[in-house]
């Protein structure tokens, strides 16, 4: 333990995702020995982060405007949307340069002993975007992990409905990974190969 | 580097850094282990789907300093995506594994691995609706706990039933002498699709109407609640609509 402030700023960044108490404290001492500069700027852009950045009103992608730019952009498809868990998965899929359509950020995966339904995503704005009829084919692309799968078998059964088809990434993504990983060859010709969900 | 092995249910999953995930499981020797599994959330090996929650694996482990490490894994019971493909049986499996994570805080029992894996099982191969079979599971884990309910006996006094008064504080239904004030009152189709449950009698489970099974739903979560002292969080999330189960369909 070190006194006061110090232990403070580790203890928060230990708070962080994929930190271990370690980490955290190689972290506090590299700032504690960075040029006076370096850390206003990244505590500048902390506080501008949060301040600035916000969700896409329509996707739920992160975007610094009301709406982010994939979806104000007009040579994209309106007719397809790609459904993914977070915000770094459509990063993913836009590397591979496949698709051309929207997207549609959930915010995770349904797992219930996490205390996360369905309720809990943005399962319900998913619907209200395929309301009018302009959109024929939704791509559920969650995780290829067990919360993934089931998510996607929560919304197949849930978009089961005439007029619009289906599908789901294919397989051939590594089984118990993050989306994220997966590299563009691979998560391309996941795309291209995506199959029918048949209710 | 002290190596040891054992059959394991895996309960839970935990992002660890970058790659890797630390994985809750109970064992069949071994009581609960809390291990690391090295790069698997972006390895393509097969090594990450067979430590994936409610898939059975034969796996090696080295003791580590803090956590032990898992070297392998070898699939014995790959129940996960037949779990995964029906909504119902995946919110179902998920109670069940966050109540034996719960039971089984400081050891495990030969018992409760064999429940579990026993209920899995069944859940991918569809043998009963995912609600009953998630209902007597969660009685049948109570019971090797030591909190067996009563559903015919008094739970107080061991007077023969029937009774009808069920206080969930008191173990079961109790008889008229010793049952407080307004205490909730069960019908008798009710107490013997409880009974059916927890004995695993399934052709009188399955015979059971809707609204039966719901009562017993609610007296079964009530149960399982009071005892674990802290909430099941999977339950409020649990889908009892699914029409999976081979005997539900017939009765609608
Ligand atoms: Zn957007």
């Amino acid at each position: 333990m070190y006194e006061g402030i110090v232990q403070e700023l580790i203890d928060e960044f230990g708070r962080l995702p994929g930190i271990g108490p370690k980490s955290a404290q190689r972290i506090a001492f590299h700032i504690l020995q960075t040029e006076s500069h370096d850390t206003t700027r990244l505590a500048e852009l902390l506080t501008i982060v949060r301040e600035k950045v916000r969700f896409c009103e329509i996707c739920g992608n992160v975007t610094e405007h009301e709406t982010c730019s994939i979806c104000r952009d007009p040579r994209r498809s309106q007719a397809t949307i790609c459904v993914v868990e977070e915000a770094k998965d459509v990063v993913a899929i836009e590397r591979t340069r496949e698709f051309r359509g929207l997207y549609h950020v959930l915010g995770g995966a349904i797992s219930p002993i996490d205390g996360v339904g369905p309720d809990d995503l943005r399962i319900r704005q998913l619907m209200q975007r395929l309301a009018d009829g302009t959109v024929t084919e939704v791509i559920i692309a969650t995780d290829p992990n067990l919360e993934g799968e089931a998510t996607a078998t929560y919304l197949s059964r849930l978009l089961h409905q005439p007029g619009l088809t289906v599908s789901r990434l294919a397989s051939g993504l590594p089984v118990g990974g993050d989306l994220e990983y997966a590299d563009e060859v691979t998560l391309g010709r996941a795309f291209e190969g995506r199959r029918l969900v048949e209710n | 580097m002290p190596l040891y092995r054992d059959e394991v249910v895996v309960l839970r999953t935990h992002k660890l850094g970058e790659a890797d995930r630390i994985v809750t499981m109970l064992s069949r020797q071994h009581g609960k282990i809390r291990a690391v599994a090295k790069g698997v959330r972006r390895t393509a090996s097969k090594f990450g789907a067979r430590l994936e929650p409610f898939m059975v694996a034969d796996a090696q482990f080295y003791e580590g300093r803090t956590l032990d490490v898992i070297t392998q894994a070898v699939s014995v019971g790959a129940y996960g995506p037949a779990i995964t493909s029906d909504y119902g049986a995946y919110t179902a499996a998920s109670a069940m594994v966050e109540t034996a994570d719960k039971l089984t805080e400081d050891e495990g029992s030969l018992q409760q691995y064999l429940l579990l894996v026993g209920a899995l099982r069944s859940l991918s191969r569809r043998e009963h609706g995912p609600g009953l079979t998630l209902d007597s599971y969660l009685l049948r884990s109570l019971a090797i706990a030591g909190w067996s309910p009563s559903f015919h006996d008094c739970a107080m006094t061991g007077a023969p039933g029937p009774h009808s008064a069920f206080v969930v504080q008191l173990g079961g239904v109790v008889s008229d002498e010793v049952a407080p004030p307004g205490a909730p009152r069960l019908d008798a189709a009710t107490l013997s699709l409880l009974g059916a449950l927890l004995s695993g009698d399934w052709s009188v489970a399955e015979a059971a109407d809707e609204r039966t099974r719901s009562q017993a739903s609610g007296i079964v979560a009530a149960y399982a609640q009071f005892h674990l002292e802290r909430r099941l969080r999977s339950l409020e999330h649990v889908d009892r609509s699914s029409p999976s189960g081979a005997r539900e369909e017939q009765t609608t």
